[in-house]
């Protein structure tokens, strides 16, 4: 019966993915005209940095800047690429770009979006000198490393290069194939001159060339709520079609969710752990929506520690992952809120196969778990020592962790624990020194859509995300050979044969994929999430 | 008196620094760097890291930090957050919050707390003595939380007599629900202080000798029992009041008030040092002029205790 109703829903959430975004169970929105005056409440936290593209790196702050600023480019709802402020983004070797823009592009103060706009902005973000935690985005482009390193005075990359007005051109240090497909992020953003003049008062009270602007000087009420309304110099796609978006500010899901009860609040876009089992219920039909996107879950065991090196190492590691139930585990402590792991990226993606060659060491397997273990042991007995999975216990990861443990512990027979850490600073300055004694969660949420943002940073060798330590020369020659493809399909079918050298070595287990769960009040209607899990605040309306 | 007073505050000099050199010792002994927090789960870049943690004093050591702080509290500069907002301007946003919310759960406990306490120490082993009694057992045996969200669930979203949070204009008004929540236990230990307060003190000889002399009913409860009744009452509700602003936070935390709880638990996860020792120097500040308030008000309730 749980196994029907759970292949019932592998099934819905993979319908998803191929349909790209199409509903992804129950819920959904009528698609009605609505008052577009209506202003919208929506949920969100205190955004911990000043607002400045490059330097604002969660989501507080993210789905504020996203909508105050237009980039060269924006995804629509299925990821796919929509020219902005760009009218043309040109290559012939993937090496160097030709950006053109639309002419008559202006901020809300009025002054042009020009290409010097752009390449300053890029330019700040990427120098060390201003100490941007997006300064990352910025690594493609020849002469990041040298405005990147420690001390650097340097300000400007040598990559980029204004041509006249409206356009410019950006060299990148080796070819990407996949590079325009990173011009939506907010990171790159342009800014306009004032911002240079004194960032942090800027970041305060930024001047976008967004579908929304603040609304007016004390918009920014910190640590209660901040208010957006339409820019109506906009001239591209997302177009608002509501009076303006008030977020206000919760430091957690319940206290929110109870206010989406009451339609004290418009949209909630995280269901809290405690309502997953009842939400649909308590909000009823066409009040909430259940979709993948691009994110996911893993534990990555490092390649540092010497029993997990070598051919013991990576029986052990394929042991364990065949001895995970995601199945179960989803549909128990998830309520179904998850979508159990096929592979490294995600469902949503251009590209997304479910089937790649291996992937059958992602599924629940005790028989043959144990078979790998005991070869393990052959070569290299484990003795009696405990196998730990390490998270800071402060967010919401425990009970997952026992019960991948506990699985552990039945069909292994090995001694296995959750080990916490009181907060995220400590296991993150842990892992990044890499002294872990044991596995540890990581996930991984899409900056852009390409399989490629869940692979490079990741898995590269010496990548900046790469918290296991992996080094495969043949993995690394792949994701190479992905990137100068000539299109992005061909690309894409190479990035799933890298995904195979991954399936052998498990690096990371791939557990499953993120569902977002949103709900929403009586008073508005229209609610959707994109690729990314973000609502598409533009398109709510009011009823 | 007076020289009693000015004493007293000369004595908050030592505690406020030893306070804030402990609560400092103690957030610079969190284990973690917070800057790396900062980045997530995305990759850390050395420069830009270590320009952070020059920016906040992180790169030095534990003495050289304190004294730089200490350096900057003379000159009434507490420093920025991590996002760059000037402490100061974060302490005058949430204090006034959490203290119309104390104040209104100090009210609330006073008021109810003693009225029912006199009634049910008047009315020893009635009705009303025993179902008090046993509420207030219940209110005190059930967890805080529970208490909060029991009440947000009934009174704010099923029967919609106040908004389930509080959120951004935090108005008088708005706080009684929270305050009520945050007040609710301490209201319980009011009226059974009360009560047997006043239980004892009805068999006073001096409670006889007034009654002897003729004097009402009345007057014998209020001027004589209550009086007397009230040196241990008002001794916790001074000390209560730290106590709530304090412990707002699981309060704060569901009806989202965003008050010195919210913001001290959120310092607390980002290791955000300068933030939490000026919260927590504040909130030393109050339990001690609290306490100096409850032994003047000592010595107006029972002129038999003087201070040299």
């Amino acid at each position: 019966m749980r196994f029907a109703r759970t292949s019932k829903l592998i099934g819905l959430a993979a319908a998803a993915a191929l349909a790209l975004s199409a509903c992804g169970g129950g819920g959904g929105t009528e698609g009605g005209e609505g008052n577009a005056a209506a202003v919208i409440t929506a949920n969100s936290t205190e955004p911990q940095n000043p607002l400045i593209p490059t330097n604002t790196n969660e989501v507080g702050g993210g789905r504020v800047v996203d909508l105050l600023f237009e980039g060269l480019i924006s995804y629509d709802a299925e990821g796919k690429p929509v020219n902005e402020m760009a009218e043309s983004i040109e290559t012939e070797d993937s090496k160097t770009y030709t950006i053109k823009l639309k002419a008559d592009q202006t901020f809300t103060n009025g002054e042009p979006v020009t290409a010097n706009s752009f390449v300053d902005a890029w330019n700040y973000g990427a120098a060390a000198e201003n100490a941007q935690l997006g300064q990352y985005f910025f690594e493609s482009i020849a002469g990041y490393d040298e405005v990147s390193a420690e001390g650097s005075t340097q300000t400007e990359m040598s990559g980029l290069k204004v041509v006249d007005d409206l356009t410019f051109t950006a060299e990148l240090a080796q070819p990407e194939s996949d590079w325009p497909l990173r011009l939506g992020y907010t990171a790159f953003s342009p800014l306009p001159k004032v911002a240079f003049e004194d960032m942090e008062a800027f970041g305060n009270n930024p001047v976008g060339n967004g579908p929304y602007m603040l609304a007016g000087e004390d918009a920014w009420q910190h640590d209660v709520q901040i208010a957006l309304t339409p820019n109506p110099d906009y001239q591209g796609t997302r177009t608002p079609k509501n009076g303006g978006i008030t977020f206000k500010f919760y430091s957690g899901f319940e206290a929110a969710y109870q206010d989406l009860l009451a339609n004290n609040l418009d949209l909630l876009d995280t269901i809290p752990p405690s309502s997953l089992a009842n939400f649909k219920t308590d909000l009823g039909e066409g009040r909430w929506l259940e979709k993948a996107y691009a994110g996911n879950q893993t534990i990555t065991i490092p390649q540092y520690l010497d029993e997990w090196t070598g051919e013991a190492g990576e029986l052990r590691r394929k042991a364990i992952s065949m001895a995970i139930n995601r199945d179960e585990i989803t549909e128990v402590i998830f309520s179904g809120g998850r979508q159990p792991a096929t592979e490294f990226t995600a469902p949503v993606l251009d590209g997304y196969d479910e089937s790649i060659p291996g992937s059958e060491v992602l599924e629940y397997n005790p028989e043959e778990a144990k078979k790998l273990w005991e070869q393990a042991e052959e070569i290299d007995p484990w003795g009696d020592k405990t196998f730990t999975i390490a998270s800071n216990a402060d967010g919401g990861h425990k009970e997952w962790i026992e019960a991948v443990v506990n699985g552990l512990k039945n069909d292994l027979g090995i001694d296995a624990q959750f080990e916490p850490y009181a907060t995220f600073a400590e296991v993150r300055t842990k892992i990044t020194a890499k002294d872990m004694t044991g596995a540890f969660r990581t996930g991984w949420q899409a900056d852009y859509p390409s399989l490629y943002n869940f692979l490079g940073p990741l898995f590269g060798t010496g990548a900046g995300s790469n918290d296991g330590e992996y080094s495969s020369e043949a993995f690394a020659k792949k994701l190479n050979e992905g990137l100068n493809a000539e299109t992005p399909e061909e690309g894409n079918a190479i990035f799933n044969e890298a995904q195979e050298i991954l399936l052998q070595d498990l690096p990371a287990i791939p557990l499953w994929y993120q569902v977002r769960q949103v709900g929403w009040s009586e008073n508005v209607e229209n609610v959707d999430t994109a690729w990314n899990g973000v609502p598409i605040y533009h398109n709510i309306t009011g009823k | 008196m007076t020289w009693y007073i000015i004493r007293r505050f000369l004595q908050m000099i030592p505690v406020f620094f030893g306070a804030t050199f402990l609560v400092y010792f103690l957030v610079f002994s969190l284990p973690g760097d917070p800057i790396q927090a900062l980045f997530g789960d995305r990759p850390v870049n050395e420069a830009v890291a270590a320009q952070l943690r020059e920016q906040y004093n992180l790169d030095e050591p534990f003495l050289v930090q304190y004294f730089l702080y200490l350096k900057n509290l003379v000159t009434f500069n507490l420093g920025n957050d991590f996002s760059g907002r000037p402490v100061a301007e974060v302490l005058v946003q949430i204090f006034p919050v959490t203290i119309r919310l104390a104040i209104l759960a100090l009210i609330f406990e006073a008021v109810f707390g003693i009225i029912f306490g006199v009634i049910a120490g008047l009315r020893k082993g009635k009705l009303f003595d025993g179902t008090v009694l046993v509420a207030s057992l219940i209110v005190i045996a059930i967890p805080i939380f529970v208490l909060g969200f029991v009440m947000q669930f009934v009174v704010g979203v099923k029967l919609g007599w106040a908004k389930p949070t509080v959120g951004g204009d935090a108005g008088w008004f708005d706080l009684i629900l929270p305050a009520i929540v945050l007040g609710l236990v301490s209201f319980a230990y009011v009226l059974r202080l009360t009560r047997t307060s006043i239980i004892e003190n009805m068999h006073a000889d001096y409670v006889r000798t007034a009654t002897a002399k003729g004097l009402s009913r009345q007057r014998v409860v209020v001027v004589h029992i209550l009086r007397n009744s009230m040196i241990p009452v008002v001794t916790f509700l001074g000390a209560d009041l730290g106590a709530l602003m304090g412990g707002a936070i699981v309060t704060e935390g569901i009806f989202n008030v965003p008050g010195v709880g919210q913001r001290l638990y959120q310092s607390v996860l980002r290791g955000e040092g300068p933030t939490i020792v000026s919260i927590v120097s504040v909130l030393v500040m109050v339990y001690i002029l609290a306490n100096l308030l409850v032994d003047v008000l000592y010595a107006w309730l029972d002129p038999r205790i003087r201070y040299a």
